[in-house]
């Protein structure tokens, strides 16, 4: 952890040394995600619900959603350029020193850019939470922060997935972009909204269900069932087989050799 | 003519060479285009007076939209191209004996041409066999589909002619990262890559609709699904050949006094 955060400050020394630039990509980054929650203003003003859920509380939903993935993007984005680090060889050097790997590849690159959306996220959860009439308790508070953590945990096993990718294929995989942008772009509408069998992939094969839909139905009082509120904290069961992929893929590397 | 046609041919050939890429954004394109249906759907479900294209006419708008994506996402910029300025080599496409906006121009064209040569078909081939209402219908009439070429070509042009100004806007700022984010997220919502134009509200709509953006995809899109009809068509297709006009003019005009400006930062 101590060197976690040695990466972190040396990563926040150097983004600062651009300052302009990290102020225009970080403006950049909020107004592309913008365009999100213009998308569903739009939509909302021509159609008022969907599916029982209404302006504000898909706002709450698109928020935590956007928080989940900002975080688990600011860490983990390491992972991003995997690839390159794959073919020019650093990944050798990652190896022999004696600390973990993954830590490691995460201290590559931490992306506090992406904090402009999170930004965002917060603006709209505030309105969500002012307009959305939840009566808030106990159990309701620890159900939001508990999907915001099981959240970042499974955008941060995806990453993790898409890094251990690499090891077999030495590029990134376009592939993977449905299931880390995509359940950004797509998370912001509750997830039932898309169909039963989208509804089960999500709950058993990449557990989105898990941190968005059923916890958000607590939270909404649409559902008395007060299992879901842990459901969250399930879904980072997920982090185990993805850590396990990386682990086998660690044990197929071969070195490029550059 | 010909030196164009060759420097064509060779990004074209360049671009072909990356099919497997190719392949997974394929997959990529057919999932993302597929929960954008769903969703769609089910906003229609809920409310079928409030909506305001046909089904069908939306269900073909996404999967053209996905298969031809390569054409007119404002986005897919050459980076190369933003490095070349920036780095100062430049000076080195200026050596050449040729124009360099058309150089340039007939790069972008075969770059993103290749690219949407590789990823249309098999979308399309796959999306016009999914059953009804899901697939993509054929063009209602022969004329639509004639009208639908025309501005499919015309749009494109658009869409270079605009990317050429924000490559020029490199020549002033340097740093081309600011220009690149805000110029994408901007045409990203008006050109109606994250819903299509109809859905804005009526007043943004109407004012939008005469934006060079409105000229890109939204067009050929929505004639081909019969939402665009009769004399809106030939409207739609006198705006984009005067924005055509307008955005290559302009651009040859800043880069001409861009170049005049210019300092290659030497080394």
């Amino acid at each position: 952890m101590r060197l976690y955060l040695k990466y972190f400050t040396i990563q926040l020394k150097s983004a600062m040394e651009y300052k302009t630039s990290f102020i225009l990509t970080t403006i950049g980054q909020f107004l592309v995600s913008f365009n999100g929650f213009l998308g569903i203003l739009f939509m909302f003003q021509r159609f008022h619900e969907i599916k029982g859920f209404r302006f504000s509380e898909i706002l709450l939903c698109f928020s935590i959603v956007l928080m989940q993935f900002s975080l688990a993007e600011c860490f983990a984005r390491g992972f991003d350029g995997f690839a390159s680090l794959l073919s020019n060889g650093s990944f050798d050097r990652i190896m022999v020193r004696p600390r973990n790997v993954i830590l490691q590849v995460l201290g590559t690159r931490i992306e506090l850019t992406r904090l402009g959306r999170m930004v965002q996220a917060i603006f709209m959860f505030v309105y969500g939470i002012a307009k959305s009439q939840v009566s808030w308790n106990v159990p309701r508070i620890l159900a939001v922060i508990f999907m915001i953590l099981g959240g970042t945990a499974v955008f941060f096993g995806l990453f993790l997935i898409y890094a251990a990718l690499c090891f077999f294929t030495l590029e990134g995989l376009e592939f993977m972009n449905v299931l880390t942008d995509g359940a950004r772009e797509f998370g912001k509408y509750p997830i039932s909204i898309y169909g039963n069998k989208v509804l089960l992939f999500c709950t058993f094969l990449v557990p989105y269900a898990l941190i968005q839909y059923y916890p958000l139905l607590y939270i909404l009082g649409k559902s008395d069932k007060s299992f879901y509120l842990v459901l969250p904290l399930i879904a980072c069961l997920f982090l185990i087989p993805c850590f396990h992929l990386w682990k086998f893929g660690i044990r197929h590397y071969k070195s490029t050799g550059s | 003519m010909k030196k164009y046609l060759s420097f064509f041919r060779i990004r074209f050939t360049y671009g072909l060479t990356y099919r497997a890429a190719a392949l997974a954004g394929i997959v990529t394109q057919f999932a993302w285009g597929a929960l954008e249906i769903l969703m769609f759907k089910a906003f229609y479900d809920y409310n079928r007076a409030s909506f305001p294209m046909d089904f069908s006419a939306l269900t073909s708008y996404i999967w053209l939209q996905q298969a031809l994506l390569a054409l007119y996402m404002v986005w897919f910029f050459e980076l190369e191209l933003f490095d070349l300025i920036v780095s100062g080599n430049v000076a080195y496409e200026l050596c050449r004996p040729i124009s360099l906006y058309n150089m340039w121009f007939t790069r972008n064209m075969a770059t993103r041409l290749s690219k949407a040569v590789l990823r249309a078909f098999p979308i399309l081939i796959v999306a016009v066999l999914l059953p009804e209402p899901y697939g993509l219908s054929l063009p209602k009439d022969t004329k639509a589909a004639f009208w639908f070429l025309i501005s499919l070509m015309l749009a494109f042009l658009v869409v270079i002619a605009f990317c050429m100004i924000v490559y020029i806007i490199c020549f002033y700022t340097i740093s081309s990262l600011g220009v690149r984010l805000l110029t994408s997220a901007i045409s990203e919502l008006l050109t109606g890559a994250v819903i299509p134009l109809p859905f804005f509200p009526e007043k943004l709509g109407k004012v939008v609709s005469y934006l060079p953006f409105a000229s890109m995809q939204n067009l050929p899109l929505r004639i081909y699904g019969g939402d665009i009809l009769g004399s809106e068509i030939y409207k739609g297709i006198l705006l984009q050949v005067f924005w055509c006009a307008a955005l290559v003019l302009t651009g040859k005009w800043m880069l001409s006094h861009a170049l005049h400006k210019v300092t290659v930062q030497g080394g």
